[in-house]
């Protein structure tokens, strides 16, 4: 029993210590200078902590023939995630209220087209959407991009809320509809409040999603326009004399911060949401 | 008037057909009581008055008006749910007015009418609450609260006490009555509890299998059920029904249960002229429990000596107030009801006086009410 135990823990200690093991070296990095790193190895423990990497990576490092950091690349992508995260949920929570709670024909047919793009690969869509972004004129903006993930992300969205509300009883939408409230206004009085759970749990996820995508990114965006992600692929591509490493690993935290934030801070949430049911 | 007509409803899913042809007649201020097992159609019936589904066939009418394509909201009338249905995220008077915050009932009007109905089911001390702070029996409250306020011209009841405990059901019970009785609503309710139905009721329709077996008043569908199905289903516990042959001696009938055994059972019966069909022909007697009775007992203004049979008592289950046998007659298991302090001896025989004037008749192929 007790020996069951330490092999438990130390299976699982490994495999903790491997996933955080590059985590770590990007940390650690990310405090030394790069004539440190270049001296001695990417992997060391560093002799003098320094931040100005940081400062540096935000707003003065050169990427793409510009010297100005991944400052503007952040904003690019802030101005992305945030209204594609709200749209997709919403429009989500509606077409997933819907579908779970209202009967109308072909009710389920629609279901499961939308369901099914949650399994269909986004190379395959790649495409179709040249050919979308290209006749809506929104080639290399950030609003085709929004457009984009906000009808991408419908699929899960719809996914999950429909799976909230199907635990909404039939008996309190028969009572709005006698008290006189109609389509809109049961959602938004009676559903909606219902739905923080399951909203957070699609917001986390749809921001999460859409600020680590990258392959939309590189395709549809080029030079100032790109998410910060795409932006990222630039510093591999840095041709300079030596590799400006503390540079590079302090871009790459500032870019992975606004989703580790999202799960600090909201992944209890995350849980208990994708776990609990909806309505007592 | 007739506040509700129903008229050849029906209702099909599909192939499974759930309603055939129903008529009813419902008159203002009646306390309509539809019962019947699950499955038969009641709900689907009261969802189809609301408006909430449609009829495949048939009229609806209330008030006079035809609303096969009025919305519910536009049908003058109220419901509540087994469920309560009460919205999870408002407070009790948001709940109470919420139905007229969505028809732009000025903002005085509304504080009136939730005053009046809080008043009148003592809820005022609720209504900031959410309805996850509230008991089932105050949740039960204010989901009456939230139809009184609309003040319709129907209310409809979907088995509203089905998730109280007993104590409490059989409370709210005796409210909802009394508020039948004080504001004279129409009222249509539906349950699968008999009890619950004759205590309540000014009429009462038993359904079964898609069609109403019956539809009257409670002492009507008690004393003559109309079917074996309502003869068993109304009453607890339920009717003796056992196979009989009618004959008769000396010009008067004469119900025979057992015929040919040691132990049959002759019964003379007064007053069954009806019967005169079925002379030297098997029937279904039915006898209510509590017309069997230990011996000595005077059954009401019984002029002469009531009938004193003899019979094995197969086991006995004493509740307090009385003491159920199951006994045998002519072979055939029935229940009696008799004194609590009297507990006959399992496998012995006993004697039992019979209420021989309330004995029931049916025809054994159509399952109707001779007499």
């Amino acid at each position: 029993m007790k020996w069951r135990r330490v092999i438990i823990y130390a299976v699982l200690s490994v495999l903790a210590i491997a996933f955080l093991v590059p985590l770590g070296i990007v940390v650690l990095n990310s405090l030394r200078s790069t004539q440190e790193i270049a001296a001695t190895s990417l992997i060391a423990w560093p002799r003098h902590l320094t931040l100005a990497n940081y400062g540096q990576a935000w707003n003065q490092f050169c990427m793409a023939e510009h010297c100005w950091g991944i400052q503007p690349y952040m904003l690019n992508s802030l101005t992305l995630v945030i209204p594609a995260t709200i749209f997709s949920t919403l429009l989500g929570a509606l077409a997933g209220y819907s579908i779970a709670l209202w009967r109308f024909r072909g009710d389920q047919v629609i279901f499961a087209l939308v369901t099914l793009g949650v399994f269909l690969p986004e190379q395959m869509k790649l495409i179709p959407w040249v050919v979308v972004l290209r006749d809506l004129s929104l080639m290399n903006t950030i609003s085709g991009l929004i457009l984009i993930h906000t009808i991408q992300g419908m699929s899960f969205t719809t996914l999950f809320c429909r799976n909230y509300y199907v635990g909404v009883p039939q008996d309190l939408l028969k009572a709005a509809r006698i008290d006189g409230a109609g389509f809109f206004r049961i959602f938004w009085r009676i559903i909606l409040p219902l739905s923080p759970p399951i909203l957070i749990v699609t917001v986390i996820f749809q921001f999460t999603g859409i600020w680590n995508e990258f392959l939309y990114g590189v395709t549809f965006t080029s030079g100032g326009q790109q998410p910060v992600t795409a932006a990222l692929i630039a510093l591999t591509a840095a041709i300079t004399a030596e590799p400006l490493y503390g540079e590079q690993n302090a871009a790459v935290l500032i870019a992975a911060l606004p989703p580790l934030l999202i799960y600090l801070f909201g992944g209890r949430y995350f849980m208990s949401g994708l776990t609990s049911g909806a309505v007592k | 008037m007739a506040a509700l007509s129903v008229r050849g409803l029906s209702k099909r899913f599909a192939r499974l057909e759930v309603l055939k042809g129903i008529d009813l007649d419902i008159d203002s201020g009646e306390f309509t009581v539809l019962v019947g097992p699950s499955g038969c159609g009641k709900s689907t019936l009261l969802n189809i008055v609301a408006g909430l589904e449609r009829p495949s066939a048939g009229t609806i009418e209330i008030g006079g008006r035809i609303v096969n394509d009025v919305e519910p909201k536009d049908r003058d009338i109220a419901m509540v749910f087994q469920s309560y249905a009460l919205y999870p995220s408002m407070t009790v008077r948001q709940n109470i007015t919420f139905g007229m915050e969505c028809r732009h009932i000025p903002k005085a009007e509304q504080d009136a009418a939730l005053a009046n109905v809080a008043r009148l089911l003592q809820i005022e001390q609720l209504l900031a609450r959410k309805p996850s702070q509230l008991s089932g029996g105050q949740r039960q409250r204010v989901a009456m609260g939230r139809a009184l306020v609309r003040n319709p011209l129907l209310f409809l009841f979907d088995e509203p006490l089905s998730n109280l405990d007993a104590q409490l059901r059989v409370e709210m019970r005796m409210e909802i009555k009394r508020l039948h009785q004080r504001i004279g609503a129409t009222i249509v309710y539906v349950t699968h509890d008999q009890i619950e139905a004759m205590t309540m009721a000014t009429r009462i329709a038993v359904m079964h299998k898609g069609e109403v077996q019956q539809f009257a008043d409670p002492d009507t569908i008690y004393r003559y059920p109309a079917n074996l199905f309502v003869a068993r289903f109304m009453g607890a516990p339920p009717m003796n029904t056992v196979p009989a042959r009618l004959m008769v001696e000396n010009g008067a009938p004469l119900a025979v249960i057992g015929a040919g055994r040691p132990d049959e059972i002759r019964l003379r019966l007064q007053g069954y002229d009806k019967a005169a069909a079925f002379r030297d022909k098997d029937v279904v007697l039915g006898i209510r429990p509590e017309c069997i009775a230990e011996s000595g007992r005077v059954f009401a203004t019984t002029p002469d000596a009531p009938v004193v049979i003899s019979a094995p008592v197969d086991m006995i289950e004493p509740t307090g107030a009385e003491t159920i046998v199951s006994l045998r007659l002519g072979g055939e298991p029935a229940l009696a009801r008799i004194s609590p302090d009297i507990r006959p001896e399992p496998g012995a025989l006993a004697a039992f006086a019979l209420d021989t004037r309330r004995i029931c008749l049916f025809d054994p192929a159509t399952e109707r009410l001779i007499a």
